[in-house]
């Protein structure tokens, strides 16, 4: 089997881009959400885009391929809100677990497609573990700054079954991403340690933060150093950022993690920062040489996009990332 | 962060790393219910925001870790960790350092560790219930992500020989690294701290067997910590804080020379190493490192002379307390002893009809005896403030009984306004005088500082007060009181007033104020004098004095103004002629080795000890010399010494419970003279941290001296010191700010509120210091590292006060300077306020007051020098380059602005 933690030794390995943009562009009604299966669900479904795997998977298989077709290394699963917590806004906790696995299975199916026929270039699935609708540290009612909406056991629990899918379903590697509260990362850390546990496996593990505005920090209010100290107790793949920010805006961070952790680097940002429709317009010409900037400055082990890339943006990152060395892990004396 | 460094990293909202180079870690320790009775009782009460409180001053106070317990019978020790630490993380201020989660009890350390997102520590685990047991703890902190705290403890018991601890902490570190696969910089050993001096044989080496064992931990465990509670080793001696005291600092310092890293120390429980009685230190070290069999006996003995001194002392104390009530009081005033105080004015309120015959009989008397002695010279300046510091003890205790009686009413000798005037806020000289003033049962209305013309009036007209005291310290102030002046004329007011302050001259009284104003106008410049002028200015017959002083200044404005018109100067054009010329063919110039702005957010305030000027310290309590000479003066030194103790006392407790917080900003930029006078700043090659797009362009304006020189003496600007665009030499220039003055206002009110205004002066005075030491010490970095061009400076302090390096750090508002815009352009070019918090207020005066703001210069020939005044023509020229009109630039200059 070729190992991830092999390749990224070689290369600076691309991520995809955003999932939810290119579904957009199918304009799945409530019916196609629904397909047969769910036709009668008492819920509307509409917006579940997770549930796709499972209704349409030809076009999440679709979606993944472009990915690939554009040179993309790894895609994430379609699994964003594949937890018990974020399910309940549909009622559709108890799918979590063939959502997951459906997803990852997909996801692997076509990611083999692809090394088989090109086996220089390996490609890999990172089961994508979103951060959930709840923070653990952060009370959601500011008279009761005492009160949580999840505690860290529920967290647990949750992350444990969709990991527990992921890997059934084959994913190579774990992305604990878009951590806007590192107690949350901290709880889906905590299930993958026990999974490992459980099952005798390694499987590697990237972590992603978020970086919520202006003021450098993450929403609980950490400090990009301060994010690395408190998820850095596990032997992680790579730690980075990903989201809310564009890729010149996460530049000053990156630099500060890739001067501080000795885990291999990721980025994914968005195509830029939203404009007033809420729309990202930045161009692949443009995020490419953003990007170009990372590489110059050697910041950087595993690149991809967020919110508003395309297969375009990620043909644009490949095709600059050939020209430069990934970032080297220096060991100070 | 990982395995990059092996040091121990902690987290809150902010990163913590334990460097060999940290020194000490201290563990706050007042958020523990087994520790502290009021924090027990908070919790009990279920009173959270009192407890958060606590959290806070700890943080405050310099906690760089929060130790957060909960272990108590009565309390539900689960729900008591999950809601304190969940409502700690809704504070930023607080939750910003790493929590050590610490109980008995795992379930409470498991609720803890689920409700943290930092990276904490537990307290602890052991081999206590065995291997087992141990291993599975460990794992779960580990998947935790938290460091953890290991006892000397196995299932056989407590580690209490050297032996025993290194066995225990030896395997403990086996089991951790080799089969939880912990981090073994996250380990942190606790060897069991236990009493010594207690008689028992087997205690005998408890305190060496500790150091043993942290250095055998240290060289023998790689990257492993070790952390203690101090208090334990004096517990045989409790009740006698002289030898505890010794103790603790002596095991402490004896403790990290052994490597011990982190640990809980009470900072109050804590005596100066070096101040220890050599004579104790030796016994208290006898017995620590157990050097002789009589050891502790000896230190018995001394513990008992120690008791016996108090008894002396207090047999001195009781011969004046043997003397009459109104002695006793006289002589707790003179001497500044508050020990007695409230039983003796109690005495005096019983004795008398009504309590305030107390305050006008009792303790005037004996004020008025500490006037007279200030007066004569025989008592000094910071003598006075703590005797005003019992006066005002006394007087807080009785107003109650002053009250309750309604009709009583205190008779003072006056009422007197103070403020320190609009876009200042140094205020050190105006409480000064206030403390001095009330002192001398004078009523103060003290409105603090930044304080608009408009309240001053209103409250003047309000409070019927008899004297307007106005203070201030930048010369934009100058200006300030004169607009005051014509305010009160205006309003027809008729109040004598009084000026203040460092930047305030008689001249500047009699020639710009005492025209404005009706009524008498009077400069005084040291506190002793205020009690002299305004004790004359409400004689019930003061119109001599008054006259008097007319006459006075209506003499010196003539003889001033005649002398001012003598002088020659020269028109700008001919003063550029006439430059200071520095052959740029061959003059040495070198490019920074970093350009760009840098910030130093948290710096270790206890560098700048070694850099700090005492003089000027003691010319802010009026004590007249150069240190050190001055402690040795033959009128002054006592106080002096007396003060300077103080200081060193209150300056530890800075650097110990880190009360102030010490910011920095610089930076280094390409940059030409363009025009003769201005400095052009080019950002086109420097990165800049700031967060906004520098596209404008910086330009410094500097001014030139214009009075007629000696043949051959130039008329300087400090534009001279910089390269012109036209020699194609490309230049460099640096700016900045440093501050110390974070804290300052809070531990003055502090002290203010105990009524301590003796330290609540003393704090600002320090602040003030440590700014200028800061200033010093960067200056001297930037040198040696940052422009690099003095890289084997090695000077004394002395040499550094003496200004005997290359280059120089002039300050806009000072004589080189004097233009205090300057500043705006400093904070734009640097965004001071944004990267450090310092800001300017109107009258560009810098907030926090412990500020230094300037720029660099590298040139070896630049040097300091005084503008001088200068002539309307430069003004209009200069309102030109500024973009201003002449009226304005009038207003910024005008004390440069030489009479026409």
């Amino acid at each position: 089997m070729n190992d991830i933690k092999n390749e990224i030794q070689k290369r600076i390995l691309v991520l995809d881009g955003a999932m939810g943009t290119m579904l957009q562009q199918y304009n799945f009604a409530e019916e196609d959400f629904r397909g047969e299966r769910f036709k009668d669900y008492s819920s509307p479904l509409k917006g579940n885009n997770d549930l796709l795997s499972i209704t349409q998977p030809e076009a999440i298989a679709e979606v993944h391929r472009k990915y690939f077709e554009a040179g993309a290394d790894i895609v994430e699963t379609n699994t964003f809100s594949g937890t018990t917590i974020a399910m309940a806004d549909y009622n559709m906790e108890d799918l979590v677990y063939e959502l997951n696995y459906e997803s990852a299975r997909i996801a692997k199916q076509v990611a083999e497609e692809f090394t088989n026929a090109n086996p220089d270039q390996p490609r890999f699935v990172a089961g994508s573990i979103g951060p959930t609708n709840r923070t653990a540290s952060l009370s959601p009612d500011v008279n009761k700054p005492e009160y949580r909406a999840i505690t860290f056991d529920e967290l647990r629990v949750a992350y444990k079954q969709q990991v527990e899918a992921l890997i059934d379903g084959g994913v190579d590697v774990l992305l604990v991403e878009t951590i806007f509260d590192t107690l949350n990362a901290k709880a889906a850390l905590f299930a993958i340690e026990e999974v490992k546990e459980e099952r005798q496996l390694d499987i590697p593990i990237m972590v992603s933060g978020t970086i919520t505005d202006a003021s450098g920090r993450t929403l609980s209010g950490q400090t990009v150093e301060a994010f690395l100290t408190s998820i850095s107790h596990m032997p992680l793949l790579s730690v980075g950022f990903n989201c809310a920010l564009g890729a010149e805006q996460l530049k000053p961070y990156l630099q500060r993690l890739s001067k501080t952790t000795d885990f291999f680097t990721s980025a994914h940002p968005n195509a830029g920062l939203p404009n007033a429709f809420g729309e990202y317009d930045q161009t692949p010409k443009q995020m490419q040489q953003l990007i170009e900037d990372y590489l110059q400055d050697g910041l950087i082990n595993i690149i991809g996009g967020c919110c508003g890339t395309s297969p375009a943006h990620i043909k644009a990152i490949v095709d600059v990332t050939k020209n430069y060395k990934p970032r080297q892990i220096v060991i100070p004396a | 962060m990982n395995k990059k460094n092996k040091y121990l990293t902690l987290s809150g909202l902010e990163p913590l790393v334990v460097t060999p180079e940290s020194n000490f870690i201290n563990v706050g320790e007042r958020t523990n219910v087994t520790g502290s009775r009021k924090f027990l009782r908070l919790i009990k009460e279920e009173n959270y925001s009192e407890a958060l409180d606590v959290a806070r001053h700890q943080v405050e106070g310099g906690a760089q870790i929060l130790d957060v317990n909960m272990d108590e019978g009565m309390l539900d020790g689960k729900y008591a960790m999950t809601t304190f630490l969940n409502l700690i993380a809704s504070e930023p201020d607080i939750a910003r350092i790493p929590i050590m989660i610490d109980s008995s009890k795992w379930e409470i350390i498991e609720a803890g560790l689920q409700v943290v997102q930092g990276k904490s520590v537990v307290n602890s685990i052991s081999l206590k219930e065995g291997e087992a047991e141990f291993i599975r703890q460990a794992t779960l902190v580990k998947r935790y992500g938290a460091a953890v705290i290991v006892m000397a403890f196995d299932e056989k018991g407590q580690a209490d020989t050297y032996e025993r601890r290194i066995e225990i902490c030896e395997r403990s570190y086996r089991i951790l690294v080799g089969k939880v696969n912990f981090p073994p910089q996250d380990i942190i050993f606790d060897p069991n701290i236990f009493p010594v001096a207690t008689g028992m044989e087997e205690h005998r080496k408890n305190a060496l067997d500790f150091f043993y064992a942290t250095r055998w931990i240290r060289e023998n465990l790689p990257h492993a910590n070790v952390s203690g509670g101090v208090s334990n080793v004096s517990f045989s001696f409790r009740g006698n804080n002289t030898v505890r005291e010794a103790m603790h600092s002596s095991f402490l310092f004896h403790a990290i020379k052994n490597g011990m890293n982190l640990g809980i120390v009470n900072p109050t429980m804590l005596e100066v190493y070096d101040e220890i009685d050599k004579d104790l230190l030796e016994r208290v070290e006898d017995v620590l490192f157990d050097r002789r069999d009589d050891a502790t006996e000896r230190l018995l003995d001394f513990a008992e002379t120690v008791k016996g001194q108090k008894k002396e002392n207090k047999e001195q104390i009781l011969e004046w307390r043997n003397e009459s009530l109104q002695e006793k009081i006289t002589h707790a005033l003179v001497k500044g002893i508050d020990a007695f105080i409230i039983e003796d004015v109690e005495e005096a309120r019983l004795a008398s009809e009504k309590p305030i015959e107390v305050i006008e009989g009792h303790l005037m008397i004996g004020m008025n005896v500490v006037g007279d002695l200030f007066g004569s010279g025989k008592m000094f300046l910071p003598q006075v403030v703590k005797s005003a510091r019992v006066m005002k003890k006394a007087v807080a205790y009785l107003q109650p009984f002053i009250e309750a009686e309604k009709d009583g009413k205190q008779e003072f000798a006056g009422k007197i306004l103070m403020a320190t005037v609009k876009g200042d806020v140094h205020d050190i000289g105006k409480n000064i005088v206030s403390v001095v003033l009330g002192c001398n049962n004078y009523e103060i209305v003290d409105l603090g500082v930044m304080v608009p013309p408009e309240k001053i009036i209103e409250t003047a007209i309000k409070e019927e007060v008899d004297i307007i005291g106005l203070s201030g310290l930048i010369t934009p102030s100058l200006d300030e009181m004169v607009y005051v002046s014509k305010e009160l004329e205006k309003q027809n007011i008729d109040i004598p007033l009084i000026i203040g302050g460092a930047t305030t001259s008689r001249a500047h009284s009699a020639v710009k104020i005492a025209p404005n104003y009706s009524n008498t106008v009077v400069h005084i410049n040291d506190a002793s004098r205020a009690v002299t002028v305004v004790g004359n200015l409400l004689q019930k017959d003061n119109r001599v004095y008054k006259n008097q002083i007319r006459e006075e200044y209506d003499k010196f404005r003539e003889q001033f103004l005649k002398r001012g018109k003598k002088k020659e100067y020269l028109s700008i054009e001919d003063a550029r002629q006439n430059k200071f010329k520095i052959d740029w063919k061959t003059s040495e110039i070198v490019k920074p080795k970093q350009l760009g702005v840098q910030i130093i957010n948290d710096f270790d305030i206890t560098k700048l000890e070694e850099y700090i000027d005492w003089s000027p310290f003691f010319r802010s309590w009026d004590l007249y010399g150069k240190y050190p000479a001055i402690l040795e003066d033959a009128v002054v030194g006592n106080q002096a010494s007396e003060l300077f103790i103080d200081a060193q006392k209150l300056l530890k407790r800075i650097f110990d419970e880190k009360l102030l917080k010490a910011k920095a900003i610089f930076g280094l930029f390409p940059a030409n003279t363009i025009n003769d006078d201005d400095i052009k700043i080019d950002l086109s090659s420097v990165s800049l941290i700031a967060v906004e797009d520098k596209e404008e362009t910086f330009k410094f304006l500097t001014l030139r001296q214009q009075s007629k020189k000696a043949k051959g003496k130039p008329n300087i600007a400090l534009a001279d010191f910089i390269a012109p665009k036209e020699s194609g030499k490309q230049d460099y220039i640096g700016a900045f700010c440093v501050s110390t003055g974070f804290g300052t206002e809070e531990l003055a009110r502090q002290f203010e509120e105990a009524h301590d205004d003796y330290n609540a002066i003393m704090i600002k005075a320090l602040a003030d210091r440590l700014a200028e030491a800061f200033a010093e010490y960067l200056h001297k970095e930037v040198r040696a590292k940052h422009w690099s061009y003095a890289k084997n400076e090695n000077l004394t302090n002395d040499e550094l006060i003496k200004e005997s390096y290359k280059g120089i750090r002039p300050a806009p508002g000072y004589p080189a300077c004097p233009d205090h815009l300057e500043k705006k352009t400093i904070w734009q070019l640097l965004n001071v306020y944004e990267n450090i918090g310092v800001k300017l207020t109107d009258s560009l005066a810098m907030w926090p007051a412990a500020s230094v703001s300037g720029y660099y210069f590298g040139n070896p020939e630049a040097r300091y020098f005084g503008l001088g005044k200068i002539k309307e023509d430069q003004v209009s020229d200069y309102a030109k380059r500024r973009g201003i009109s002449d009226e304005d630039a009038k207003k910024w200059l005008n004390p440069n602005i030489a009479e026409t």
